[in-house]
């Protein structure tokens, strides 16, 4: 594998920043939290952009629930269908939402539900296909009144 | 806490192939864990609905794993394509072990 000049400088930025944080217990998740969840969830894989939306307020006056709904595109057939899809909070003390597990019954990869925000933040969406292909979609909601209890 | 009752909204008929939207509420704290008691300064223990699934003449189609950050009153809202009639059963799993289930039928039209 190739490692360009700016991943080679990412890598070692993040390596500081683990080190410098690791003694202090985060608050609220940090970006190694999602990256880890995202990881672990694509097995590997790196997720591309496009096919799975997220759907949500662009302001949300409550964040003890903000309705949000995610969409994959897929013919849902037993041969290429979407399996599963990780819902992400990047700002939540913990960064895991939800997890939607789908099957051809399901007709179409479509699932909306009410989440805790707590404060503005990027909901995330991975959705891992039945090929193993992962993709990925986020979107920044904006929280007036944060909704975990802090 | 008030008695905790799952309410479920699925149409009572479809054609064949098609796909149907199902609607699923159930009343329930989802304490997350993180909250302190104002009085004592203790963190309230997390007790939240975990697991969500939804199956159809016996064969799961639908789940979803649930953390904290779902709000208070679950709501999931998803499809099932409907080929055949039968009976759907969504089953809700506490923290505390305890598994709340409802049923609902569909015919087919014509």
């Amino acid at each position: 594998m190739d490692t360009t000049r700016r991943e080679a400088l990412a890598v070692g930025i993040g390596a500081v920043a683990a080190l410098t944080l690791a003694p202090v217990v985060p608050a609220l998740a940090s970006a190694n939290a999602v990256d880890d969840a995202i990881a672990k969830f694509a097995g590997g894989k790196k997720p591309t952009a496009g096919k799975v939306a997220v759907s949500a307020p662009e302001i949300a006056e409550n964040g003890n629930t903000v309705p949000i709904a995610i969409e994959v595109e897929s013919p849902m057939t037993e041969q290429d269908h979407v399996t599963d899809v990780l819902i992400l909070a990047d700002g939540n003390p913990n960064p895991d939402v939800a997890t939607f597990h789908f099957t051809p019954m399901s007709g179409m990869a479509a699932a909306s539900t009410r989440i805790r925000l707590a404060k503005t933040q990027n909901v995330i969406a991975v959705a891992k296909m039945s090929d193993g292909s992962v993709f990925m979609d986020k979107k920044t909601i904006k929280v007036t009144i944060g909704g975990c209890g802090g | 806490m008030a008695k905790i009752r799952p309410r479920v909204k699925v149409p009572r008929s479809a054609s064949k192939g098609d796909v149907i939207e199902i609607k699923t509420l159930i009343n329930h704290k989802m304490e997350t864990g993180q909250r302190k008691d104002r009085k004592t300064g203790e963190k309230i223990p997390r007790k939240i609905i975990n697991k969500f699934s939804a199956a159809f003449n016996g064969k799961t189609f639908f789940e979803t794993d649930i953390d904290p950050a779902v709000s208070a009153n679950p709501y999931i809202q998803f499809h099932a394509k409907v080929m055949e009639a039968g009976t759907f059963k969504f089953s809700w799993v506490d923290d505390d072990g305890t598994v709340y289930t409802t049923e609902k039928k569909i015919k087919l039209d014509g």
